[in-house]
């Protein structure tokens, strides 16, 4: 899924400067699960604008909405009466939702309150790691299923270098783990070294081209 | 007795902090008149917009009070109020609110004149000079 | 007139090298200096890439200026800040300078130096930077292309011996061995038992590869820790930090110096490999008197 984190609130505050009427929309899905742009969210920063705007004597009223997924054309448009009576629109949903809604009500300013960073999953309660760049070639049938474009620092296919660190962490973060040295481990548990003794060619980075696009429908 | 204008907000957990303000009001211990006591199953059932939004409609100050670690009935409301707490200073840090304005205390049933200090600590700090 | 590495590599008994590090700037004065002393005193003569990624008068330059100053260099190239575009031009445009000695490595992580906001490149690794090379030696540029006017690199790689867990680093090894290289320089070097037990694994994969042995000149305790810490493959063991906390004042150098001298010493006289590659990082003037020290 998608993980995303609140921009500061000052940032936020920058950006709706000037407006009084606003809506902060928060998005069902991934924003939810990852404790970002939820509704609980929502309520939260709603309730810190009110305070910090009270607080400095400025005019804010806002709209609080939530819908499931702000990456929908037709969900977004749950929100149109909403809209109307609003200056601007806050998206605590992730890049993809603030875009959508900027789409779809293309008239009025639509601001971004969380940073977009990663496809990842809880590791823990609370902890989120990137596993997945998007890069369009899975090679992961033969890494043991362990990323080494989003795990190595460097994203080698012919790893490890020669910065592992003692143990085996990263050259750059001795907390995190070496791609390679895990990569290692996973195949040797399942017999399968060979397939780390083969030499891997040059990765093809453009396998899609960007902006992405797939059309299913398409002969 | 510490008289105030500025109010303050005590959610109180039911098993202890409740009853401490109970026995406060049996034993006619006084106490400013200035706080709201909201009673709540456990510490823990308070979220953070509860506390934002308390500073919202107007609270000097916030007390979250409930039992002493350890003996939390739900296991681990207590503390994981303590955490929540801790998270929601950073919020009111945010917006311009002092830390201060938000404690959490853990008392026993029967500590009715602990229950008293707390609210006369807090109305006296958030007070308006 | 130095003779050219490659050639040493073939008919030397022990071969030295050295490696000089560019300054951060236009003004190669200093450099220059280093050229000077060494030219003539090392079979080959490296230039590092931006070393632990921080910014630098680049390798390629240093190698010209090397080239005419009468010395062998041997340009190392890394692939943290071009893409295979660029590394291929390079290396066109490094033959037809006479630069034919090149080392593939893979390159310290951005975050390392000082420029931590870059885009870290690594478009390929080292491996498939030695399989470019060889592209490139028999006429073709990567993706097949007919080239006008070829090249003939002089192919080097290295290697982490005290690495731990080893066995993904051997993987790793046993790669750019059967990619096919002509030299390697290893990482520093401390324990000469661990050490030997590579080079023997090393030669069952290619028994015609040189093997230059690293050297870092350590100079104090607190380098030793801090490069233990913060630089990449790099491994000093304790008994040596002690001895180099327990050196007089101001004998930190001195003693430094002798380490490295009896390494290279030992390692010579018991034939452990083909050679060293000497790093005084930082410290280029130092290395004379390093193979002093040595009895070279």
């Amino acid at each position: 899924m998608i993980i995303a984190e609140r921009k500061p609130l000052e940032e936020i505050r920058g950006m709706i400067a000037g407006y009084k009427k606003i809506l902060v929309a928060g998005c069902g899905t991934c924003v939810t699960i990852c404790w970002a742009g939820g509704e609980k969210e929502v309520g939260i920063l709603s309730s810190q604008l009110r305070l910090a705007s009270s607080g400095e004597g400025t005019e804010l009223s806002i709209v609080e909405a939530c819908i499931e997924r702000q990456c929908e054309k037709e969900m977004v448009e749950e929100l149109r009466d909403k809209v109307q009576d609003v200056e601007a629109i806050v998206s605590m949903a992730c890049g993809i939702g603030v875009q959508t809604i900027a789409d779809v009500f293309e008239e009025k300013p639509v601001f971004p309150a969380l940073n977009t960073t990663f496809m990842g999953m809880p590791e823990a309660e609370g902890v989120w790691t990137e596993k997945c760049r998007s890069c369009g070639d899975c090679m992961l049938y033969w890494t043991g299923g362990i990323c080494p474009v989003v795990r190595c620092a460097k994203g080698l296919l012919n790893g490890p270098c020669g910065g592992t660190r003692k143990g085996g962490s990263c050259e750059i973060d001795p907390e995190k783990d070496c791609a390679w040295v895990l990569i290692y481990r996973r195949l040797e548990k399942q017999g399968r070294l060979d397939l780390m003794r083969k030499y891997y060619e040059p990765k093809n980075y453009r396998a899609v081209k960007r902006p992405g696009k797939i059309e299913a429908l398409k002969a | 007795m510490i008289r105030g204008n500025n109010k303050i907000v005590a959610f109180c957990c039911e098993n202890s902090a409740y009853l401490a303000a109970d026995k406060a009001g049996r034993m006619r211990l006084h106490y400013p008149d200035n706080v709201r006591i909201i009673r709540v199953p456990c510490v823990g059932r308070v979220d953070l917009i509860h506390i934002l939004k308390a500073f919202e409609k107007g609270a000097a100050g916030v007390l979250l009070i409930g039992c002493h670690e350890g003996a939390c009935q739900h296991l681990t409301g207590n503390t994981r109020a303590k955490e929540r707490a801790a998270y929601a200073r950073n919020l009111l840090k945010e917006v311009g609110i002092d830390e201060a304005r938000l404690r959490m205390a853990n008392i026993a049933p029967d500590m009715a004149q602990q229950f008293v200090r707390e609210i006369e600590d807090m109305t006296e700090k958030t007070k308006e000079r | 007139m130095a003779k050219p590495f490659r050639e040493a590599l073939k008919t030397k008994e022990f071969v030295v090298t050295a490696e000089a590090g560019p300054g951060k700037g236009s003004n190669v004065a200093k450099m220059v200096e280093h050229i000077e002393l060494l030219k003539d005193r090392v079979d080959g003569l490296n230039v590092t890439d931006n070393q632990s990624a921080v910014m630098r008068y680049p390798s390629l330059g240093t190698c010209l200026l090397i080239k005419e100053h009468g010395g062998e260099p041997v340009l190392q190239i890394t692939c943290r800040d071009r893409n295979r575009l660029a590394i291929q031009a390079d290396l066109l445009f490094a033959y037809s300078r006479g630069i034919d000695n090149v080392l593939c490595l893979t390159g310290d992580s951005v975050d390392v130096g000082d420029h931590k906001e870059a885009m870290p490149v690594f478009d390929l690794d080292s491996v498939q930077l030695i399989h470019l090379v060889h592209a490139l030696n028999s006429g073709k540029d990567m993706v097949g292309n007919e080239l006008d006017g070829g090249v003939d690199f002089c192919i080097g790689a290295s290697a982490t011996p005290s690495a731990d867990p080893i066995e993904p680093q051997l993987i790793k090894f046993e790669k750019k061995l059967g990619a096919g290289v002509d030299f390697i320089q290893t990482q520093a070097i401390y324990d000469l038992d661990e050490f030997k037990r590579f080079v023997e694994h090393a030669r069952k994969t290619d028994a015609k590869v040189k093997i230059l042995a690293g050297i870092v000149l350590l100079v104090g305790a607190k380098m030793a820790t801090y490069m233990n810490e913060n630089v990449p493959g790099i491994y000093v063991p304790q008994y040596l930090i002690d001895e180099l906390a327990q050196a007089p004042k101001g004998k930190g150098i001195a003693t430094g110096i002798e380490i490295a001298g009896r390494l290279i010493r030992q390692i010579k006289e018991e034939r452990i490999c083909d050679g060293v590659h000497i790093m005084a990082i930082g410290r280029e003037e130092r290395v004379p008197e390093i193979l002093e020290a040595a009895g070279l």
